[in-house]
């Protein structure tokens, strides 16, 4: 080897550093993953001074390598030094915090979030407060919004000075100029209010939060919303109404159905952070006018919280509320004009029989259930019946199955093969909760129809579900009803049909395995052998294919006398992709 | 300052020139769009070859002092191109239909650019300073030897001349099925709209995959069709407001609050048509071609083939000033519907100033024969004026021109017989803050300020 005073150790990092610049990204982005091993290899001195220079004014790169050195720099600590050190890392995180892009400057603020622990008190002053000054000082709005993460990582750290000129900055950037800054302040005013001070959140916090919630754009006031989840959250029940509750009647009743929206779906998490009280008297009432926006949004957002809502009322007059309130609401949802209201009801409507219980659910749920599973929209119908199980607990199955046979008849024969294909899916769940004989007399038929589906997703779920089918009711169950079936398609003259045989057989041996080898055996066996001769190749490899799986559930016996034979045969066949498979099984099987 | 459009002490002059001489004109030469960017700083033009061509302000200096009214060459860049809808067979032209800036966010600066189909985001952003330094190469590029390699070399940030990079940053493809004709940015500063002949969409700046579709007006069954959307504008302050206008003459004001989706319109303006001056033409004459939100958001201007009318947006049954472009061509409507012309787009701009005591607006707008025009809103004046390179003396005053309209042509007077009507100016945009505007006659972009005596 040349080079006597050369260290080879060093060319791999050379070559990493080498492509920080290489005009291929994907290079670029593989060196910047590895940049704890370059700054590993030139030493915590040169870290700090030569490669952070370099890398706070490489922003102009593209995103993905971007925000892998956002997420990289994070995890720097050690690299340049220790915690003594860390606030080195500050300027390239800061110029990574300007971008225009959203994810990048997310993780700039991830990443100074998590460095802003490892800086000692002092250091926090000195470095990292200047840092989020500047920030949210910025001319651009980009660095102002990123300022708006960073308050809460610093204030609980800082001297009582320091918090005073924070608390001022955020209030500013509350009522920026550029709804953009406004949103940012926004959506960290919950997570702002939760370090400071209780007093401050009653003066400051409360003041910011109406402003917020009161701004002129609703894009700013929907997000007031999720800040009053959090807000309620911190304040002592008796506050609540004089100085959160006024806002969020408001945003309740807000003119931008964005609004209410956001009211509806965090509908659950106020009414957790308000308690069963004001849930009683304000919240219920608010419920149901959402139920009945004129904005089907907002109707499919709220009915979506039916039973979450439902269940966190108080127990001592649940009952009544949701029979004399919110039913009503939802029997009118039931024939809603529009479909993802009812479709969003009906993936939560079942839920309810649990908590009103036998009689209730009979007497109130059931002819709604009823309904639903009637209803046009084949999603609405899914829904319900993708949800049995509750209802199975409370009153049993049969009560519905009068109505559930039909609905599910006609979604299996639905025009649309995404609908068949949903149903499919729900059919194993259905065969457990209706029992083998229920299944056999009525859904049997369905299932084997859609072996001979016209579209291949259909007959390759149809696959699937048979193979749950027999993991359900037993490999007996499969011998007495499916395999029958099956083994009859393999004269179908169509050549897919036949293939479908194929499938199910390898699904079958798979789910009975080996204690069930006579079945195998005696019935399936021959009938793949005898498949061999099938005049389209297609059918033919996948013949070798099967062999392969059912192979090993075999006897020697049986592999020696019968399937090496065909497999030999079909290994010299004039097509090259039935050789291919014949051959691939031979070694597989060790037949050779 | 006694207005923009005429009076003793205020006069347009010349400034500059771009494009080619050329008494023949490439067709990917046309320009199709121009547009300044919020602070004025940047001039973008497109044209139907695709391509996206900034001007930058010249910065003013003590021994240059008069270059209010210059900008030079920032940035060009290929910003669409000629392609084919094979499921269609339908070829989708390149032409850049509409630029519209975002509000600046950092340093480097954004635009929307659209053609027929598909919508694209650019970053035009400057670069100073350039990495040098390898490990495995020398300075001249020669390869080291790898087992040489005794220290490891970060690279260093030299200074560079000024590079300018136009790069892609989104394309909101695949959700138009029409031409589309508008794009808007919302003052939530994150979504905008983009409007085609019968649909209008939302889209949010960051999301590419997904766009909600507000207004639908396609008709079940498409014979029934009797009208089309050709322009769409958010209001520059509400970010929930937008208007879009009709081929019937029409505007619709939509409030997104109400809900998600905005075919019920919550305002209607309309003029009722007089019946005396009904002809074949009326309909194809009155579809409006333009619409443009003033600055503060309380008017609104709309140009059809002849006019430019001024509503305020709380009065639906009329509008409050109308302003007749060219009206000598309402005898030659049939000459102009045989040669196709009755259906130029023309687009038009606002300009408003204000001093303490002062608000001025005034409106610009494009004709034939390479004419343009001014109405000022306060003196009620107007004024047309030429683009051509008779004039293009640096600093030269333009003259106002006058189309002889009675049977007798006075002198210095032009006969409406001898316009050149292939010579429209379609696209005009007015400097935000400065008397400066620019003006698109064909292949050529004019710039002319305002010059004070």
């Amino acid at each position: 080897m040349a080079g006597a005073d050369g260290d080879d150790s060093l060319y791999p990092i050379a070559v990493l550093i080498d492509e920080l610049r290489n005009e291929d990204v994907q290079l670029r982005l593989n060196s910047i993953k590895k940049l704890s091993t370059i700054a590993l290899a030139l030493g915590v001195e040169r870290t700090r001074t030569e490669l952070l220079p370099f890398l706070t004014d490489t922003i102009y790169d593209e995103d993905e390598v971007l925000l892998a050195l956002a997420e990289q720099l994070g995890n720097f600590t050690m690299l340049v030094g220790g915690p003594e050190y860390v606030h080195c890392l500050l300027p390239p995180l800061e110029s990574l915090a300007t971008v225009e892009e959203t994810v990048v400057r997310d993780k700039a603020v991830e990443s100074l979030r998590k460095i802003s622990q490892e800086h000692s008190p002092v250091d926090l002053e000195v470095h990292f407060e200047p840092l989020v000054k500047r920030l949210a000082s910025g001319d651009w709005f980009t660095s102002r919004t990123s300022a708006c993460g960073l308050f809460s990582v610093c204030y609980p750290r800082v001297s009582s000075t320091v918090k005073a000129e924070i608390r001022q900055h955020f209030r500013t950037l509350c009522s920026d100029d550029t709804p953009m800054v406004r949103r940012a302040a926004a959506s960290k005013l919950g997570e702002f209010a939760k370090v400071l001070e209780l007093d401050y959140v009653k003066s400051d916090i409360i003041s910011l939060f109406t402003a917020l919630a009161s701004d002129e754009q609703d894009s700013v006031r929907l997000l007031a919303v999720e800040a009053c989840v959090s807000i309620a959250t911190l304040l002592p029940q008796e506050d609540l109404e004089t100085l959160v509750m006024p806002t969020l009647r408001q945003a309740a009743e807000d003119k931008s159905w964005r609004v209410r929206y956001m009211v509806a779906d965090k509908f659950s998490e106020l009414q957790k952070a308000v308690g069963p009280e004001i849930t009683k008297n304000d919240l219920v009432p608010a419920f149901q006018n959402l139920l009945k926006d004129c904005e089907a949004e907002v109707r499919a957002a709220a009915a979506n919280k039916v039973k979450e809502f439902c269940e966190n009322l108080p127990e001592d007059n649940r009952e009544q509320i949701i029979m004399t309130h919110i039913l009503p609401c939802v029997k009118e949802l039931v024939s809603d004009t529009n479909q993802h209201v009812k479709s969003a009801l009906a993936s939560v409507i079942m839920g309810l029989s649990t908590i009103l219980g036998k009689d209730n659910t009979i007497e109130h749920l059931l002819p709604l259930f009823l309904a639903q599973l009637k209803d046009e929209c084949p999603e609405v119908r899914l829904n319900i019946i993708s949800n049995l199980d509750c209802v199975n607990e409370v009153i049993g199955i049969r009560q519905l199955s009068q109505s559930l046979l039909p609905a599910i008849v006609e979604l299996a024969e639905d025009a649309k093969w995404r609908v068949r294909l949903a149903i499919i899916e729900y059919m194993p769940l259905l065969a457990g909760q209706l029992g083998v004989e229920f299944f056999d007399e009525k859904l049997n038929t369905l299932c084997m129809a859609w072996l001979i589906d016209h579209v291949y997703a259909i007959r390759e779920a149809a696959t699937c579900n048979l193979m749950k089918l027999v993991e359900k009711f037993g490999a007996e169950w499969a011998q007495n009803t499916i395999v029958p079936k099956v083994l009859g398609m393999a004269n179908d003259p169509n050549y897919l049909h036949r293939m479908t045989t194929l499938f199910c057989i390898n699904v079958i041996v798979h789910c009975c395995g080996y204690p069930y080898r006579e079945i195998t055996t005696k019935q399936m066996l021959p009938v793949v052998l005898k498949m061999s001769n099938d005049q389209v190749a297609n059918v033919r490899f996948n013949v070798a294919k099967s062999l392969q799986k059912i192979g090993p559930v075999l006897d020697s016996n049986a592999l020696q006398t019968e399937v090496k034979p065909v497999l030999e045969k079909l290994a010299s066949d004039t097509d090259m992709d039935v050789k291919y498979f014949a051959q691939e099984a031979i070694s597989v099987l060790a037949l050779a | 300052m006694a207005g923009v459009a005429g009076g003793n002490d205020f006069q347009w002059c010349f400034s500059q020139v771009k494009g080619a001489i050329d008494e023949d004109v490439a067709e990917a030469d046309i320009i199709s769009t121009v547009e300044f960017n919020y602070s004025g700083e940047l001039l973008a033009t497109g044209d139907k070859g695709g391509r996206v061509v900034i001007f930058q302000h010249e910065q003013e200096s003590k021994n240059r002092p008069h270059l209010r009214g210059e900008y030079n060459v920032y940035s060009t860049f290929q910003s669409h191109e000629p392609e084919f809808d094979y499921l269609k067979s339908l070829e989708i032209e390149e032409k850049i239909n509409k630029i519209r800036w975002l509000p600046q966010q950092n340093a480097a600066h954004f635009l929307l650019s659209t053609n027929d189909k598909t919508i694209k985001l650019w970053k035009i952003s400057e670069r100073d300073k350039r990495a040098e330094g390898y490990n495995l190469k020398d300075e001249d590029g020669r390869l080291r030897d790898p087992f040489r390699i005794t220290s490891l070399r970060v690279p260093v940030l030299m200074p560079m001349d000024l590079m300018v990079e136009a790069s892609p940053r989104r394309i909101f493809a695949n959700a138009h099925t029409y031409h589309i004709n508008s794009i808007s940015v919302n003052s939530d500063h994150e979504t905008y709209l983009s409007a085609d002949d019968l649909r209008i969409n939302l889209w949010h700046l960051e999301i590419t995959d997904r766009s909600f579709n507000i207004v639908d007006i396609k008709p079940a069954n498409m014979e029934e069709l009797t009208e089309v959307i050709t322009a769409a504008e958010c209001h520059p302050h509400q970010c929930n407001v937008f208007v879009y206008s009709s081929s019937k003459g029409t505007i619709r004001l939509c409030d997104m609050r109400a809900a998600a989706l905005c075919d019920r319109h919550s305002k209607f303006f309309e003029e009722p048509e007089d019946p005396s001056s009904r002809s074949f033409f009326s309909e194809i004459i009155s579809s409006i071609s333009d619409v443009k939100f003033s600055h503060s958001g309380r008017y609104m201007m709309t140009r059809d083939y002849l006019s430019v009318k001024v509503w305020d947006l709380n009065m639906e049954n009329r509008p409050v000033e109308t302003y007749q472009v060219h009206e000598y061509l309402r005898s030659k409507l049939c000459s102009l519907y045989e040669n196709d012309c009755i259906f130029d787009k023309f687009e038009c701009c606002w300009n408003e100033w204000h001093s303490q005591v002062l608000y001025l607006f005034a409106i610009m707008t494009g004709s034939y024969n390479n004419f343009f025009r001014m109405f000022d809103r306060n003196t009620r004046r107007d004024i047309t004026l030429e683009a051509s390179r008779e004039s293009s003396k640096p600093r030269a005053t333009l003259k106002p021109r006058k189309v002889s309209t009675g049977g007798k042509r006075k002198k210095d007077e032009i006969s409406v017989d001898s316009l050149d009507f292939n010579k429209k100016i379609l696209h005009t945009a007015w400097h935000p803050k400065d008397n400066v505007i620019a003006v698109a006659a064909t292949n050529n972009l004019y710039i002319f300020q305002d010059k004070i005596n």
